[in-house]
């Protein structure tokens, strides 16, 4: 218990100077470092034949946003697909099929990480350390790009002094802040996190595998392949950037992969240490510092309050053999080196930040911590993943907001620059948009079973199915296993999922940043709402709460939550 | 207008309404408003199941139930609009009695013809003699009269109007008790401001107000989420082997979407607008009333809104030669005869010292006030004079008369204008006796509205011509945020530009013709009824009492109307929790018997619990009608309470009150079973 307490308590040490460090990245502040990172920010600039003192408005914002990750993909899918003719394949890996390949390429430039290959035995090196290490690092450096833009919107942009009011506002150059944001944050980062996994034993060589001879050679097998390479920088920015994706198909429940409890507890604080530190960061760029520690405080709330209820279920013994009396804590499924705290903790925060690594089977949780581990990936926005996190938390910011200022008899306002039916409709869509993608597909799997190879009947079959769909939605990219999700079906579908679970969450909130960034503003009175307030805190928290609840509880129900009840019951029978 | 007549419906007013709430019931008009549309298609759909079931042979006695109290949701809904709509109509249509059936002498060149009231059209010119009813609104053009206005304002003492006057305009339906007068008819007939009033709110002409739209769009939007739900979990259930009943799907469905708050809305805007017909404000538009609610800043002329009309006296200043009695006494001689209502209050505030007002001796000979000389007076048969006036042209006059000038005086003067009011100096042919002190006098209770509109966030301003020192006085007097000294009539204007470019609400009040642009531009301008008809074209609304403190009433409509709407969807959105707890077990349960541990609330059986969670969705709308129509009440309090309070009652108790009643109500049922 004491070190999980000390984990969340450095890693908030450590995200509060980040995060002002990161408001100064965005808004352009002369650092002491700019010697260093200014050059290489001009040549990457004059690659891309970007201009870099473009400024641009929401529209142009968002298509840049748009087509840089189509050309992404585009680029992704055809190194994957054919990685057989392409240099860096010391073990000779053939190509993926084209679904395969598809999904893959998806799902890493949005940040997503879910795999349906096994990481290391399908992909070459040029891949792994090439193709999806520089995605980890991009596409999460996007998603903060989209962040600071709708920042900037909720202010006025950064010509507010000069435009006037129905003017089109300037949200920043996106290339830029993704430029800044991949050298200034995650490379330096990543290199000092990479190097102290490396110290602790994680691989990391451009060697191929290595060939052992096993210390038993009485076994049938006398020899192992051991997969090695650039391991360690790629796990440093998959913890980092709420990627997930590991090097090795069991992700950060392999030894080499995880090999020490110091290497675990860096790589848990780097699974939330900059999704905090984007809420000290916004606090800094729209110059509300108040208003970061309410975000602070509410989603501290909600993390600990879903990470206690995780850790308390994995202590308990594992609901399957209730009834044959099972002592101590649930271990199905978890590293015996860390045991079922650090598992949990763990698991917690990976879903909450839409991160997706695993430490221990999500698949062998108890029913309780299964059913947190979805909620984290549902709301999404408890810290959530770097940057697309606290835009989400940002609409559920707005819908708090507008059902506030109905309630003190104003017209809902925010910063001074009012939410209106536009606004509200594009909410309300995202309201709609988890609800219609994850209950859809969910209820198309399950009706046609053959097409889902689910390897369990009953509620665990409707819990596997609905959280690798949450999963898809939330970019979060874990999964519960137990899936033969390797299909045509899971691959389009869950891509299909990616896409729109990505886009049209971040793109919707830059639109309506960038019509509330051209409003009148009205001078905050005494009248107004103060959003830096206990009661609006909980508020927040309530709408939050209660908007997922509604739309998930049923489905719910008849997943872990029946699932608990149904294993309870045989206990009691017994 | 007599509240107490509208109060309380009749019972033939109920009728009507019922009968106009089934008219409500065809599925064009329910289209207006998707969630209650949704339940009506759930209506429809159950009763064709119990159909199904009868003819099937089947049990059908559920079906038949859950229809029934479907379509009493509706009604219930479509009946809170239709009893606003009535109470509305009501309020309305007393104004609007007194205008029907009347006569007018229209004048065409040299011509005269009677007429039919509802025939004249803008522009007319009609001829209204004393103890006739003025057939439309208007101005006078010619002549002078006194108009008794009580049917439209309820204030049955005679108001004065006059041509060329900033109070000459007339409203349609008042009598004429004195004078002849010519006025021009204003508006095309079924375009007054009652007429426009009514149609309001009535359903058909009602447009949405902006939030209302807003908040629609929110609810369809869960709505949506909700029929999704429905909609899947058929699929997931199958795949457990388990079959759900269709009937209880509609049921769940009717029990999560946002009935409670969908069912009221309409009526929460009309009677939103029917408090502020109560108040006698006539608003132009229903974004008016609802705007009101976020005003920022708030201009006040500050004569005749803070202070009364006139400066009054309000002390005798005594030179240290000089007897007081002596003093007061020829201050008052010096008034006997002075008409202006400066003049009266000096005699007013003798009679208080115990100075009675003397007969004014018949053969006295009064000297009336010039702007020339600036002072006035009397001087009686003795010879002996009692003058008053400004203190330089009194300076003047001592010296013309040999009367030294006492040491204190300048001091005394200056003291007078340092408070804001204005020293008038009083002596007698044979010394000069000391300084009478007129001042503004705020008018009572002015200081408390402006200290509650500061709770709600609102600012005011005080314009005023006088200087900035007199101004000053009055503003703290008053209590006003700020204040605007020497203004002139377009410096109204210029500030409420300067306001909104603060990005500032801004309501103004203003009766005259050159208030008329600032009351255009003012995002709230509320014209007075006894103003200009082209103050009152310029304004959104109109107050029939002429009282500008009025606007303090219609922010708080404004607001209510907000906070009314927000607080039923936060209780809406709440109930949906316990609801939950209620319908998923029942739903469930048979097929998959494990789920049945969910029933915390031990709810008799399956069927109980859902025909009492309907039963509450039903009944809490009629249950919420009187406060729909009266509006949470809105309390002089910080925007953080308020949202506190309303998070407490509306949310926590949103939460808990179905516990208890679906309890209560499963209870009653399993007792007939």
């Amino acid at each position: 218990m004491f070190e999980i307490v000390l984990i969340c308590l450095i890693a908030v040490a450590l995200a509060i100077p980040l995060g002002s460090y990161m408001t100064g990245v965005f808004s352009g502040q002369k650092h002491i470092t700019d010697g260093f990172f200014s050059p290489i920010e001009s040549v990457l600039y004059r690659l891309m034949r970007v201009n870099p003192n473009e400024s641009m408005t929401w529209r142009t914002y968002g298509m840049a946003f748009l087509m840089s990750n189509l050309i992404l993909g585009v680029v992704a899918f055809l190194l994957l697909k054919f990685q057989q003719v392409l240099p860096f394949n010391p073990d000779h890996i053939g190509p993926l099929s084209w679904d395969v390949a598809f999904h893959t390429a998806i799902s890493f430039i949005t940040n997503t990480n879910q795999q349906h290959y096994a990481g290391q035995a399908q992909l070459s090196y040029l891949s792994q350390g090439f193709l999806i290490v520089t995605l980890q690092f991009v596409s999460p450096a996007m998603g903060l790009a989209i962040c600071v833009a709708v920042l900037r919107g909720m202010i006025g942009g950064k010509n507010n002094k000069t435009a006037k009011e129905g003017e089109e506002r300037d949200l920043g150059n996106y290339y830029v802040d993704v430029v800044r944001g991949v050298v200034r944050v995650f490379l330096p980062l990543s290199l000092i996190v990479a190097l102290l996994l490396a110290w602790q034993g994680v691989p990391s060589t451009f060697f191929g595998a290595q060939h052992v001879q096993t210390l038993d050679t009485q076994s049938s097998m006398s020899s192992q392949t051991i997969p090695v390479g650039p391991v360690s920088a790629m796990v440093a920015i998959k913890q980092l950037g709420t990627n997930g994706g590991g090097w090795y198909g069991s992700n950060s429940a392999d030894p080499l992969e995880n090999p020490t409890p110091l290497s675990d507890v860096i790589e848990t604080i780097a699974i939330v240490l900059i999704p905090i530190a984007v809420v000290f960061m916004a606090g800094g760029l729209i110059r509300r510092k108040k208003f970061a520690w309410m975000s602070f405080a509410a989603m501290a709330i909600l993390s600990v309050s879903f990470t206690a209820a995780t850790i308390y279920s994995e202590n308990q013994a594992n609901a399957a053999f209730v009834g044959a009396s099972a002592m101590g804590p649930n271990m199905e499924g978890k590293e015996v080196r860390f045991g079922s705290e650090l598992s949990a903790l763990w698991g917690a925060l990976t879903t909450q930040t839409s991160n997706g690594s695993v430490n221990a089977s999500m698949d062998s949780f108890n029913p309780l911590g299964g059913l947190m581990a979805r909620s984290g990936m549902l709301v999404n926005a408890i810290w959530g993943g770097v940057g697309c996190g606290f835009v989400n938390f940002i609409v559920y910011v707005w819908l708090a907001v507008f059902l506030s200022g109905l309630m003190i008899g104003r017209t809902p306002e925010i910063f001074g620059r009012k939410i209106e039916t536009k606004e509200v409709t594009l909410l309300s869509s995202l309201i709609v948009l988890p609800a219609l993608c994850i209950l859809g597909f969910t209820a198309i799997a399950v009706s046609f079973p053959s097409i889902t190879g689910n390897s369990n009947p009953g509620f665990h079959g409707i819990s596997q199915v609905f959280y690798e769909y949450a999963s898809a939605f939330a970019n979060n990219g874990s999964g519960m296993a137990g899936l033969k999700n390797d299909t045509t079906w899971w691959n389009l579908s869950a891509t299909f999922m990616i896409l729109l679970g990505r886009y049209l969450p971040l793109v919707i909130p830059l639109m309506i940043a960038g019509l509330m960034a051209k409003k009148r503003v009205t001078p905050a009175s005494s009248g107004g709402l103060t959003l830096e307030t206990p009661t609006f805190c909980v508020t927040l928290i309530a709408v939050i709460l209660v908007l997922n609840v509604l739309s998930f509880l049923p489905a719910a129900v008849i997943g872990p939550i029946g699932e608990a009840l149904q294993l309870s019951a045989v206990h009691v029978g017994n | 207008m007599k509240n107490q007549t509208v109060q309380t419906m009749t019972m033939s007013e109920l009728r009507q309404a019922s009968v106009d709430s089934l008219k409500k019931l065809s599925l064009l008009k329910m289209a207006s408003s998707p969630v209650m549309f949704i339940v009506w298609v759930g209506t429809l759909l159950s009763a064709a199941i119990t159909l199904y079931q009868a003819v099937q042979d089947k049990p059908y006695a559920m079906a038949l139930i859950t229809t029934i109290i479907l379509f009493l949701t509706v009604w219930f809904s479509n009946l809170a609009e239709s009893v606003a709509e009535a109470k509305s109509r009501g309020q309305a249509s007393s104004l609007r009695s007194a205008k029907q059936s009347l006569k007018a002498c229209r004048i065409k060149g040299e011509s005269e013809s009677w007429v039919a009231a509802a025939d004249l059209i803008k522009g007319d010119r009609v001829k209204v003699r004393a103890g006739e009813y003025i057939p439309a609104d208007g101005d006078i053009i010619v002549g002078v009269a006194t108009v008794n206005e009580s049917a439209v304002t309820g204030e049955s003492a005679a108001v004065l109007r006059e041509s060329g006057t900033d109070h000459s305009s007339v409203i349609g339906g008042t009598k004429l008790l004195s004078g002849e007068v010519v006025l021009e008819v204003a508006n095309d007939p079924g375009n007054s401001f009652l007429d426009r009033m009514i149609g309001l709110v009535e359903g058909a002409q009602r447009q949405k107000t902006p939030n209302e739209t807003a908040l629609t769009v929110l609810l369809s939007s869960l709505s949506a989420v909700f029929l999704l739900i429905v909609m899947t979990l058929p699929a997931m259930a199958n795949f457990m082997g388990a079959r759900l009943d269709d009937t209880m799907l509609i049921a769940l469905l009717v029990c999560l979407i946002p009935t409670t708050i969908g069912g009221l809305l309409p009526a929460i805007g009309i009677a939103g607008m029917n408090r502020a017909l109560k108040a006698n404000v006539v608003a132009k538009s229903g974004k008016a009333v609802e705007v009101a609610g976020d005003i920022d800043t708030l201009l006040l002329d500050k004569t005749g809104t803070i202070t009364f009309g006139d400066r009054q006296a309000t002390e005798f200043l005594v030179s240290k030669d000089a007897d007081s009695i002596e003093m007061i006494k020829a201050a008052v001689w010096s008034s006997l005869d002075d008409p202006t209502p400066e003049g009266k209050s000096v005699v007013l505030l003798a009679e208080n010292k115990g100075i009675d007002k003397p007969e004014a001796p018949a053969d006295a000979e009064f000297i009336p006030f010039s702007p020339k000389t600036r002072i006035s007076g009397v001087q009686l048969v003795d010879g002996s004079l009692m003058m008053k006036g400004a203190s330089d042209s009194m300076k003047t006059w001592a010296r013309d008369h040999q009367l030294s000038w006492p040491d204190d005086m300048d001091g005394l003067v200056r003291k007078v204008a340092k408070q804001g009011g204005t020293p008038l100096v009083v002596a007698s042919n044979t010394a000069v006796l000391g300084v009478i002190a007129l001042s503004d006098v705020v008018k009572p209770g002015v200081a408390e509205r402006f200290a509650q509109l500061r709770a709600l966030g609102v600012r005011t301003v005080m314009v005023t011509g006088d200087n900035p020192v007199t101004a000053g006085v009055i503003a703290a007097q008053a209590g006003v945020d700020d204040f605007i000294a020497e203004a002139k009539p377009e410096d109204k204007l210029a500030l409420i530009r300067e306001e909104q470019a603060k990005g500032r609400l801004v309501a103004m009040v203003g009766d005259g013709t050159n208030d008329a642009p600032a009351l255009a531009q003012a995002d709230i301008g509320l014209a007075m009824n006894s103003g200009t008809q082209a103050a009152k074209e310029a304004g959104n609304m109109v107050d029939l009492d002429s009282d500008p403190a009025k606007l303090l009433s219609v922010v708080e409509i404004g607001k209510q109307l907000l906070i009314t709407r927000g607080a039923l969807t936060t209780f809406s959105l709440a109930n949906d929790v316990a609801k939950y707890f209620v319908i998923l077990p029942a739903i469930f349960v048979t097929a998959i018997p494990t789920i049945g541990t969910l029933n915390v609330m031990h709810l008799h059986s399956p069927q109980s619990a859902v025909i009492a969670a309907l039963i509450f969705n039903a009944l809490i709308i009629p249950a919420l009608i009187p406060l729909a129509l009266k509006g949470v009440k809105v309390r002089a309090i910080t925007a953080e309470k308020l949202l506190r309070n309303n998070m407490l009652v509306y949310g926590l108790g949103g939460v808990l009150l179905p516990f208890i009643s679906i309890k209560i109500l499963d209870v009653i049922i399993s007792s007939f079973f």
